[in-house]
């Protein structure tokens, strides 16, 4: 039980401005259930993925030991190839295709290019048989609930000959009586002698099952600990997890808070395709003049969808609810009215929403207002020129010209180039949703002076973030947010990112043991 | 930094731009100046191999006839390939507007003019339809216009039993086969007759163009943006209003311009004006280059989908309405094959596939690059078979030079 399957030495991972792991080492003993912990952006999925051959050799530097010999990973296959499968957070299954189809993509039963469909059902019968499923082979995963898409991703990894299971956050999308169900497939998994590695938030879940867990931070190992003998506490691991220096990350800031100026009562969202399934439940906030709020979260907990389905329904179905702003109920419904109301939203995936990057800076900083610099339709280019060069001015936005397209700046100017798109279009209140999210130090730094400035101007603010000392560092007010709902409320001075992790914790168990009773 | 007010005038930002020289204008504006390059050196080819004819007067006022309603129509897809969609009706839907003129004009006498007018509302109409399918049903364009191509085309059949309808009055048909008047008379210049109004309008038109370009590059320097040398200015404006008056004088050897001409030209200024000038065009290429972005700006990307169908089936109509004239006749074949060569017109004139991408002068310049190959091998006696494959390979040639300079240059 006590040699080691496999160990990476020394790796170190950069991304263009970023050091994603710094010096790891970790040993995963064969045969047992590894915990891997940290914040978002720790390193754990970065780590898991130079281990799979995502990163092939060659991208990262420090080796990889497995059964005690040195691997060089090409690929994924080449890592499949001697049994170690990793299953992702989102989910890598083709909805429109079946079981069979599933297990084996990649990996037909075939001879000579011709599948066979008769071996095909038959063993993938057997595979759904160990990880309990019912289901007939050829139902469509489409059809099926997350709980049981996660257990189809696992039978697919057993079809590879899986040694060393690798999984990343594997509970996160499943209720309570899912995630059992899948900890006691581990628990199975573990007694027939294979090696797990899983990657969680759920502290409660890890310590439960974990035998070994491993806690990251800030891309490097910070311990590992032994629990099979005796349960570690969650304290211990969040202190281990989030225990950084906070002084001098944040510029300094005056505060002059005013008067409530916009509040949400009772806001209800559903799934977008999801029958029956409630994404934010009962949310209240308020915000004040001049308050920067702070929405902290894990991943999932449901705080872009709560954003994005108060700025004109751009999430979700059936959305319930009343938004106040001064004092009177306005109408959000539609992105236009949300932003002649004074609320904008500035999306966390910039490239995706908040950017055209085949245009210039100009037209996406003016996009949002482009009335401001016409009349009657027509533009005027010498106002669109002014703004534009303000912005750029007053943000510091490093470009050759306003006219250089946004695809070709780094990622730290085009959040600076989304956040002008959302100045000019004169809001009151500003939603920013991960606004520094893979941007370095300094843009950061610039970002968070911005915010002060704003709020500084009476502007409200809400302020999302996965990273707890951000949140701490510029929020006056902070809402703790977990399973689509508010887990607390705690204004800065009294709150820290243990008190946070707490929070949000006691909030999963509360849901959990909900859904067990 | 102080504070994060809205900027008020202010000083213009120092630039940081580095002047441009020669070679980077060429490569800022490969994309256009390559297919002008392209139409300039298939019309010197083809102007040896066939002994001066091409650029024959008559011949030269043919080509203006031949591909003005490609053109026109290249104008309206070229919106809808920006804003991320395509339309495949607008052959059919050209004849169908053809056939409605004739039964109006033909069969019931109409006034020419009501019935153009009525024309081009039903061509409205039309592409109120398939914008509705598509931007507020959510069909793929593909299918919605596949489907108005089948309809358009069954419904030209029925409105036209079958039968060919025509003549047309003779005030319709100087739509597409009318010239300016003769106001200021002719003269006699290298053994030609040549019509002063037309060489008047030409050098009207270059005026314009020399006097905007100017004013663009004025506001350029005022905002510290770099604009082309001195000498690129100059050579570029030299080149175009030669080119402009050398056409002008061709077209003046003959009978003068085209009526339809004037009319293409005015649509062309109107949507390079709306394109590039309105907040009406900056949104629809804001939606072809994001629509998630674009939508969560404000923008309803469905607003400005249906329009571009809108202004596609009025522009069809338009379209109909020249072809019926030219042929003096509605049958129910005309317009076959229109949507090949709109579309290919806008993707040589270099508009992207995935949207967002995309110049109507470009369109206009693609336009006449299939008209030329088309009119030039006929003058060398290709057949039909032949000339289809030549269009479908540089169609391929000018995308795949378009997608690779593209690449390199991200």
């Amino acid at each position: 039980m006590s040699d080691v399957l496999l160990e990476m030495r020394g790796i170190t991972k950069t991304f263009p401005g970023v050091k994603a792991l710094d010096n790891v080492s970790i040993s995963v003993r064969r045969g047992e259930i590894h915990g891997l912990v940290g914040e978002n952006g720790a390193g754990k999925s970065t780590l898991m993925m130079v281990l799979s051959g995502v990163y092939p050799h060659g991208t990262y530097e420090g080796e990889i030991l497995y059964e005690g010999e040195e691997c060089r990973f090409r690929d994924i296959r080449s890592s499949e190839h001697l049994g170690i499968v990793i299953i992702h957070q989102e989910l890598a299954l083709v909805p429109l295709l079946s079981i069979t189809e599933n297990i084996f993509l990649g990996n037909e039963q075939a001879s000579h290019g011709v599948i066979s469909w008769q071996a095909s059902h038959a063993k993938a019968r057997e595979l759904l048989q160990i990880v309990g499923l019912t289901e007939k082979p050829v139902t469509k995963v489409g059809l099926l609930s997350v709980g049981k898409q996660q257990l189809v991703e696992i039978a697919k990894a057993l079809s590879k000959d899986v040694k060393l299971l690798i999984l990343d956050e594997p509970t996160s999308s499943l209720n309570e009586a899912d995630s059992q169900k899948l900890l006691d497939l581990l628990r199975e998994f573990r007694r027939q002698g294979m090696t797990c590695v899983m990657i969680s938030h759920k502290l409660n879940e890890v310590t439960a099952i974990a035998d070994t867990i491993t806690i990251m931070r800030d891309g490097a190992v910070i311990e590992s600990i032994d629990n099979s003998v005796e349960r570690v506490t969650e304290d211990r691991i969040i202190k281990g997890m989030v225990g950084r220096d906070l002084t001098h990350r944040f510029p300094e800031r005056t505060h002059s808070i005013g008067d409530v100026v916009f509040e949400v009562r009772n806001w209800n969202v559903m799934h977008p395709f999801q029958e029956g399934r409630r994404v934010i439940r009962d949310v209240n906030i308020n915000v004040r003049a001049g308050e920067v709020i702070g929405i902290a979260g894990l991943m999932g907990a449901g705080r872009t969808e709560f954003a994005m389905s108060l700025f004109g329904r751009s999430y979700g179905r059936h959305i319930t609810g009343t938004v106040v702003k001064d004092g009177k109920q306005v109408d959000v419904s539609s992105i236009r009215k949300a932003i002649s109301q004074g609320v904008a939203y500035a999306t966390e995936d910039r490239k995706t929403y908040g950017l055209i990057l085949g245009e210039d800076v100009k037209t996406n900083i003016t996009l949002a207002n482009l009335e401001a610099v016409a009349s009657n339709m027509v533009l005027s280019r010498p106002k669109e020129i002014q703004v534009a060069n303000a912005y750029r001015n007053a943000l510091k936005i490093k470009c050759s010209s306003v006219r250089q397209k946004t695809v070709n700046l780094s990622g730290g100017n085009q959040q600076k180039v989304v956040l002008s798109k959302w100045l000019f279009a004169a809001p009151e209140v500003l939603i920013l949703d991960e606004p520094t999210r893979g941007i370095d130090v300094g843009a950061k730094f610039e970002i968070y002076t911005i915010i002060n400035d704003l709020a500084a101007q009476g502007k409200a603010i809400i302020f999302i973030s996965s990273e707890l000392p951000e949140i701490l560092g510029v929020s006056d007010r902070i809402y703790v947010m977990a399973e689509g709902a508010i887990a607390g409320e705690m204004s800065a001075r009294e709150a820290s990112q243990e008190a946070i992790m707490r929070c949000i914790m006691a909030a999963h168990r509360a849901v959990s043991e909900g859904a067990v009773a | 930094m102080s504070t994060v007010t809205a900027p008020v005038g202010g000083p213009p930002a120092a630039t940081s731009e580095i002047p441009l020289t020669l070679a980077d204008t060429v490569r800022a504006n490969i994309r256009q100046y390559g297919m002008l390059l392209a139409l300039v050196l298939i019309v010197a080819i083809f102007q040896v191999a066939s002994g001066g004819i091409i650029l024959a007067p008559q011949n030269v006022t043919n080509l203006v006839l031949q591909n003005s309603y490609i053109v026109l129509m290249a104008l309206g897809m070229l919106l809808i390939i920006v804003v991320g969609h395509i339309d495949l009706s607008v052959g059919s839907v050209a004849a169908f507007t053809g056939a409605v003129a004739a039964v109006l004009m033909v069969n019931l006498k109409m006034d020419p003019l009501l019935a153009s007018a009525i024309t081009l509302g039903i061509g409205v109409a039309i592409g109120a339809w398939h914008g509705y399918w598509v931007a507020y049903l959510k069909v793929p364009s593909f299918i919605a216009t596949l489907a108005g191509m089948l309809l358009f085309r069954g419904l030209t059949l029925v409105m036209l039993q079958g039968q060919p309808i025509g003549p047309f009055p003779e005030e319709f048909r100087a739509l597409a086969s009318g010239f300016v008047p003769d106001l200021l008379g002719t003269v006699m210049f290298m053994g030609e007759r040549i019509h002063l109004f037309t060489v008047a309008l030409g050098a009207l038109l270059c005026a314009g163009l020399v006097a905007l370009d100017v004013r663009d590059r004025r506001e350029q320097q005022k905002y510290g943006f770099s604009v082309p040398s001195p000498t690129m200015f100059l050579v570029k404006n030299v080149t175009l209003v030669g080119a402009i008056m050398f056409l002008t004088w061709r077209l003046a050897a003959y009978e003068g311009y085209p009526i339809v001409l004037i009319v293409m030209l005015l649509l062309t200024a109107v949507y390079w004006f709306v394109t590039l000038r309105t907040t009406l065009g900056r949104r629809i290429f804001a939606v072809g280059g994001n629509a998630k972005a674009a939508m969560l700006s404000g923008v309803s990307t469905s607003r400005y989908v249906f329009f571009t169908f809108v202004s596609m089936g009025a522009l069809s109509a338009l379209g109909g309405l020249v072809v019926a004239a030219r042929l003096n006749s509605s049958t129910p074949k005309a317009g076959t094959g229109f949507e090949l060569d709109v579309i290919a017109s806008c993707f040589i004139g270099g508009a992207s596939a995935y949207g967002g991408v995309g110049g109507v002068i470009g369109a206009v310049i693609g336009a006449f690059v299939m008209g030329v190959l088309n009119n030039g091998m006929s003058i060398q006696g290709v057949s039909i078979d032949w000339q289809q494959a030549v269009k479908g390979l540089v169609l391929l040639a000018a995308v795949f030079f378009d997608v690779r300079g593209r690449s390199r240059e991200g």
